[in-house]
């Protein structure tokens, strides 16, 4: 993207305010909602990936190990991983900025 | 050859529409509109019109229909009336914002309640900031002629806006009137193929009816309305092209008698017909009146209007729909906004009526002239009067 939202004039917003980049929405930081951060802890984990599947965004990924966590970049602490987790492995935590 | 016809107006819009040979028909039908939908559903079942016939379950899926098939690059079409535009409403400003050429066609109704299926403008008038291209028909000779125009508009790139095409319910839409009819032959390339820049394909994916957040909705929507502005040219230029082509010529405001007249009646819709006879009559008697009809609603044509009202001294304004608890009817306050501060600035008054259906005779025109000029000589502090109503 050329310009930042806050640089747009009405002259760059196109015919319909269509989006001609396919696959834009990755680039929307939806990590700024975010109030409160989900903490794995990797003892209680088994690994069952239910809570990859379940997180909205999607933006839990898998380390090396096979263990999960949250890409924070998109992660809005809407707390459904630490809620759909078999083993309460995953806690909902205030996050500090 | 184009061959002159005896038809109904709606059967005549349905014909425009087939004429500009529309791939999508999405419609609901209601009174009093439900012609135009009908004889479009047949033609399109009986293999006549090869295009899809969407059966809707409301006129919000109706016009939500037609948003997906603009889209994906079709020509669109729809028609309502009353109820159902009220039905639309959200998803109208969706048409304009995401620059969908679809035309629709409207058989303008009272709205409930008490529940009422005849004409008048309360319909139109609540969508008017919808982002459209909005105009009016008279008979049913314009209501075909500017249908077909409203495809070549819509669709031009330089506009890429929905238009709606107004005519009064029942007193235009069920007349059955002698038109002359277009044939594809004589159309030629007048409407030349849809060609939407930026249809939904998947093989060039794009995005369409984003989320604006306040750091951008504000230039959207100016960049919308600066855009809808100048689609006057255009549209201007469709109908002068249609006016050399076909020997019929339409104008954002056309003027009847108004040469030398000091009070112009100013009106839009079907009505203006009867308030000539009344204009006649008057100018029979020696009486200096003209008549201003209103065509182009959005965008509002201020330049037009003030040219074609600067020689007059006084204004009567005819309203078919009532503002509640504001100014009076919504036309009249238009024609208030356009010349307020303006150098065509003068005394107006204005008159409400022939609503939900109720006729409005030569004789109650000739009324509002002269009551309208009695209110004006001896500056009574009236904000707008009734006519007809029985007090
Ligand atoms: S808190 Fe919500 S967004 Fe964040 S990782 Fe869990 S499910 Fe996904
Ligand atoms: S849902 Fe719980 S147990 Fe399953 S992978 Fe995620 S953190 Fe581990």
């Amino acid at each position: 993207m050329a310009k930042k939202d806050f640089e747009m004039t009405w002259k760059d917003i196109t015919v319909g305010c269509i989006i001609h980049e396919p696959g834009s929405a990755a680039q929307y930081k939806t990590g700024d909602w975010r109030s409160q951060v989900p903490v794995w802890d990797k003892a209680k984990c088994v690994k069952c990936g239910r809570c990859f599947g379940f997180c909205p965004e999607p933006c839990i990924v898998q380390d090396e190990e096979g263990y999960y966590e949250a890409d924070l970049y998109w992660c809005k602490g809407c707390g459904i991983c630490a809620h759909e987790c078999p083993k309460g492995a995953i806690t909902i935590e205030q996050e500090e900025k | 050859m184009s061959k002159r016809v005896g038809t109904e107006a709606s059967f005549a819009i349905a014909d425009a529409a087939i004429l500009a040979d529309v791939d999508v028909v999405a419609a609901y039908p209601i009174t009093p509109q439900t012609h135009i939908v009908e004889h479009l559903s047949e033609v399109v079942a009986d293999g006549e019109l090869n295009a899809e016939f969407i059966c809707v379950e409301s006129e919000h899926s109706a016009m939500s229909a037609c948003l997906g098939s603009a889209a994906a690059g079709a020509r669109t079409f729809t028609a309502t009336a009353g109820q159902g535009l009220e039905l639309m409403h959200e998803v109208l400003y969706i048409a304009s914002s995401m620059r969908l050429p679809i035309v629709m066609a409207v058989s303008n109704r009272a709205l409930s309640g008490p529940l009422n299926v005849w004409g008048d403008h309360s319909d139109v008038m609540a969508t008017r900031d919808c982002g459209w291209i909005q105009y009016f028909t008279e008979n049913a000779q314009e209501v075909f002629d500017l249908s077909l125009c409203a495809f070549k508009i819509a669709e031009d790139p330089n506009v890429l806006f929905p238009v709606m095409v107004h005519m009064d319910g029942f007193n235009v839409s069920h007349v059955v009137e002698p038109l002359e009819m277009l044939e594809k032959d004589d159309i030629g390339d007048f409407i030349p193929p849809m060609n939407f820049p930026h249809p939904l394909d998947p093989n060039k994916p794009v995005t369409m009816g984003a989320f604006a957040p306040p750091v951008l909705y504000t230039e959207c929507r100016k960049s919308q309305e600066e855009a809808l502005r100048p689609s006057k040219q255009t549209i201007i230029k469709v109908w002068n092209e249609f006016g050399e082509r076909f020997g019929r010529q339409y104008k954002p405001v056309e003027t009847y008698k108004t040469e030398d007249a000091d009070t112009l009646l100013i009106a839009i819709g079907s009505f203006t017909e009867t308030a000539t006879v009344a204009v006649d009559t008057l100018r029979a008697k020696g009486e200096k009146v003209g008549l201003v009809r209103m065509r182009l609603w959005r965008p509002f044509p201020f330049d037009e209007l003030r040219d074609a009202v600067k020689d007059a001294e006084k204004l009567i304004v005819f309203d078919r729909c009532i503002s509640y608890g504001g100014p009076g009817g919504p036309l009249c306050s238009e024609i208030k906004s356009a010349l307020y501060g303006s150098k065509e600035q003068k005394p107006v008054v204005n008159f409400i009526g022939g609503l939900g259906g109720r006729d409005i005779t030569p004789e109650q025109f000739e009324q509002m002239f002269s009551r309208g000029r009695e209110i004006i000589d001896n500056n009574l502090d009236i904000q707008y009067e009734t006519i007809g109503v029985r007090e």
